[in-house]
């Protein structure tokens, strides 16, 4: 119980309880459902990718290339909208989860399979997706007008009170969290973080975690590269500029080590909803969009520097009564 | 006798749990090659250590020229005079070899800039004199092993080193590469200085040292001009204990032959092991530091490709791609750090100890938590694991309760054979004691159990049977009944078989 309290997942969710306290004391209106289910629906991109992008981290890699990932997916879904109106929905947003996969896997390749480091493979293909609009499009973009009724309407549909979104990042956030904690592939990404020359010794094969890792990381672009396209009603090649940044941004809030090996998908999931909180909640206390980025970087740093401390060698239960207490320094 | 340059006196040296060097005593003269022989531990390097500033003794004194020095960092023994050349090379391979020479003192011209021009004809002129044809703007990556060996000597030089160290220098040499450094052996000493020489291999001590020191368990057992010996002797001198004693060996029915090794191979590391191992017994593999020995065993275990070779267990053949092919034919290997290739510090106790057969404790689709709780308490409990309970994180348990958890997770595939790589280093007495019963009781288990050690006690206290290899290959083969440590050491370090 004690180690529940003290854990980093408890912490960040009692310190969002209180801010949503407080702004909701200040701003009533903030904590109206409506305002939280805008709240929840703007974030639930973030929430799934950041459950994405920790995958990566955990392997002691990084995927900076998600956010260009997200725009060529979604462009390309866009597309299939306009050319093709007539294909059912699920295909054209399996186009997007598709076109996210593929590019994830280039990227998995160039990681597991070459051995290149992970930065500069990510920061290559991050530029290469970003061309790859430009060239498809040679400039254009797709506008609301060009696409298709349905394709826009989903992400707006309500069920049982909530959402398509929030339902989608519901059920992401479960299958990843099965996934992470159920299943062999799934601790296999711990390990290979933890310990890559265990790992290997213990026959789990670190190339092929790392390539599911990254493949992963893009399908999860794609899906989100068409609820960003359909729910924003446009296309084009500068959408989601920069957004990689906030994704690792909530993964190292929520206490994802970027040393690897280190996550969990409640934690990933609290970091997404952190930045979620300060970006929505700030324009509703009249905040100007500078100090917005600066509140941001500051929580980001902060996080930061917790989890430097965090990850500093736990001092080690050697005194019998150190260890009938159970748990060592924080 | 002239005075010599640099004497040890009374020097000793301990660390937690082990006395390094005890007392020991020695002069090194101007103009003579001083050869130091002596097992793997028996305190070779930390002599090195102490020569170059890295450790400070507990008693005795260094002089140098007759005056007393002490060293409180390598830069104090560079500005007495002593240079080493270390078996891995410990320079800056991207910058270069002009650069790598001058490192920490570079010449510098007016305002502290470094005097590109002057560094460069320096570096040029130490190189000649030692005949060294490189370049002295290349960069450090671009030389061989063994003309890096020549740089560092060229630094030696630049520090005006009267006392030059060579440890195992000729380990990655070529027969020619090994005979143009033993002629610069020669020119230094000509040169006047004193030049100490550690190597294992026989026939380069005998044809380069004057004198010889021999360390035995961190004590001096014996020193003189090297041509008042014979190898045989020098053998004798370093082994000197009677083994047997020191291990109450097990008497474990040694039942059928379980693994069988045939022919395996790899291009450069080690080829032609063959052997066959049986339940309950244990096969030693002794051999020199880099023998070939872990190599081997990677294959076999499937961390590295094999090029040729056949593997039986329980006679059918096996082909072994990937560790998890070994895990699942029935075969572990514990590796020779077992904190830092062994453990996963941000996991759990029960999710390192299910780690190497994870297969074995899926339910359906899902990992089951219930299976691997009950196997982890299993083998927690058998091992004596310290800890609060089984979810917590191995970086919170001490070492020693690390490495079980090491063990408890190969214990826990059931395997038919084990292999140890170098069990007990690193770890005090107390606990070795106790891995050796250990092992000991996995072999009465009928367990089949490769132990890899370069501790001949250790081997020749557990093992049945000895396999000592040499530069990647079997040499000899050795059974208890009939073995004496001078002739497994023989084999070991190849020399000739009068020893005998």
């Amino acid at each position: 119980m004690s180690a529940l309290l003290k854990s980093r997942e408890f912490i960040l969710a009692v310190v969002l309880a209180a801010g949503i306290a407080l702004i909701g004391i200040y701003q009533p209106v903030f904590v109206e459902w409506d305002n939280l289910s805008d709240m929840l629906t703007e974030t639930s991109v973030l929430f799934m990718m950041a459950l994405a992008q920790m995958v990566v981290i955990l392997t002691r890699g990084i995927d900076l290339s998600v956010a260009a990932n997200l725009a060529l997916s979604g462009f390309l879904a866009a597309l299939v909208s306009q050319y093709y109106p007539g294909v059912p929905l699920v295909l054209m947003i399996l186009a997007g989860v598709l076109s996210g996969l593929v590019l994830g896997m280039v990227n998995g390749a160039l990681v597991a399979v070459l051995g290149i480091p992970s930065i500069v493979v990510t920061l290559g293909t991050l530029a290469v997706y970003r061309g790859m609009i430009i060239i498809i499009a040679g400039g254009d973009q797709v506008n609301a007008s060009e696409m298709g009724v349905s394709f826009q309407a989903f992400p707006k549909d309500v069920f049982l009170g909530v959402t398509t979104p929030i339902w989608i990042a519901i059920v992401v956030s479960i299958l990843f969290w099965v996934f992470l904690s159920l299943t062999r592939t799934g601790r296999g990404f711990y390990a290979v973080g933890g310990n890559p020359i265990a790992a290997r010794y213990c026959g789990i094969d670190q190339g092929w975690q790392e390539f599911l890792a990254y493949s992963i990381s893009g399908a999860v672009s794609g899906l989100c590269g068409y609820l960003w396209v359909a729910r924003y009603g446009v296309a084009y090649s500068e959408i989601a500029n920069g957004y990689e940044l906030t994704v690792i941004a909530a993964c190292v809030i929520g206490g994802v080590s970027i040393g690897g090996g280190v996550g969990t998908v409640p934690g990933a999931l609290l970091g997404a909803l952190f930045l979620g909180i300060v970006n929505t909640a700030l324009p509703v206390l009249q905040i100007t969009p500078f100090w917005q980025m600066a509140i941001s970087g500051a929580v980001i740093l902060a996080a930061v520097v917790i989890n430097a401390r965090a990850e500093r060698r736990p001092d080690k239960l050697i005194l019998p009564e150190a260890r009938r207490l159970g748990r060592a320094r924080p | 006798m002239p005075d010599p340059i640099l004497t040890l006196s009374g020097v000793s040296k301990s660390f937690p749990g082990v006395r390094a060097l005890r007392g020991i005593t020695l002069a090194l003269e101007a103009g003579r090659v001083t050869a130091i022989v002596g097992e793997n531990g028996a305190g070779k390097s930390t002599i090195v250590k102490v020569l170059t500033g890295i450790y400070r003794p507990d008693e005795g004194e260094v002089t140098v020229r007759g005056e007393r020095r002490e060293f409180f960092s390598p830069r104090d023994a560079w500005a007495a005079g002593i240079a080493a050349i270390h078996q891995e090379t410990v320079m800056f391979d991207e910058l270069s070899v002009a650069e790598n020479i001058f490192m920490g003192h570079m010449p510098t011209a007016s305002g502290n800039l470094v005097n590109w021009h002057e560094m460069r004809e320096r570096a040029a002129e130490l190189l000649k004199r030692i005949d060294a044809p490189i370049p002295s703007g290349l960069p450090l990556k671009r030389l061989s092993v063994a003309q890096k060996h020549l740089v560092e000597i060229a630094r030696a030089l630049s520090h005006e080193a009267q006392v030059v160290i060579m440890d195992e220098p000729t380990a990655a040499l070529s027969a020619n590469e090994i005979d143009d450094l033993f002629r610069i052996v020669a020119q230094l000493k000509a040169e006047g200085r004193a030049i100490v020489f550690i190597s294992h291999k026989f026939d380069e001590i005998f044809r380069i040292a004057d004198d010889f020191v021999c360390l035995r368990d961190g004590e001096k057992v014996g020193e003189g001009p090297i041509a008042s010996v014979t190898e045989a002797e020098l053998v004798r001198m370093m082994v000197g204990r009677p083994v047997d004693q020191v291990f109450p060996k097990r008497d474990v029915p040694i039942g059928e032959v379980v693994l069988s090794v045939d022919g395996l191979s790899n291009a450069t590391e080690y080829a032609d092991i063959s052997f066959d191992l049986r339940k309950g017994e244990i096969l030693g593999f002794y051999g020199l530091v880099g023998a070939g020995r872990t190599e081997a065993m990677q294959g076999l275990f499937g961390i590295t490709p094999t090029t040729r070779g056949r593997v039986l267990l329980d006679g059918k053949p096996l082909s072994i791609r990937s560790p998890s092919d070994a895990i699942r034919a029935g075969i572990a290997y514990v590796p020779e750090d077992r904190q830092d290739q062994g453990a996963v510090l941000p996991l759990g106790i029960r999710e390192n100890v299910t780690l190497a057969n994870l297969h074995k404790y899926v339910r359906g689709l899902f990992l089951s938590r219930a299976a691997e709780k009950e196997e982890t308490r299993r083998f927690g409990r058998r091992l004596a694991i310290k800890a609060a309970n089984w979810e917590q994180r191995l970086a919170e348990l001490s070492g020693g309760n690390q490495q079980k958890v090491v063990i408890a997770k190969w214990l826990a595939t059931r395997p038919k054979v084990i292999i140890l790589d170098e069990p007990t280093k690193g770890i005090d007495i107390g606990s070795k004691a106790a891995v050796h019963d250990f092992i000991g009781e996995l072999a009465e288990d009928g367990l089949a159990v490769v132990l890899i050690s370069s501790e001949l006690p250790e081997v020749m206290g557990l093992a049945d049977r000895v396999i000592v290899m040499k530069e990647g290959r079997m040499v000899e083969e050795f059974r208890r009944s009939r073995w004496s440590a001078e002739e497994i050491v023989g084999a070991a370090t190849g020399a000739r078989k009068e020893a005998a």
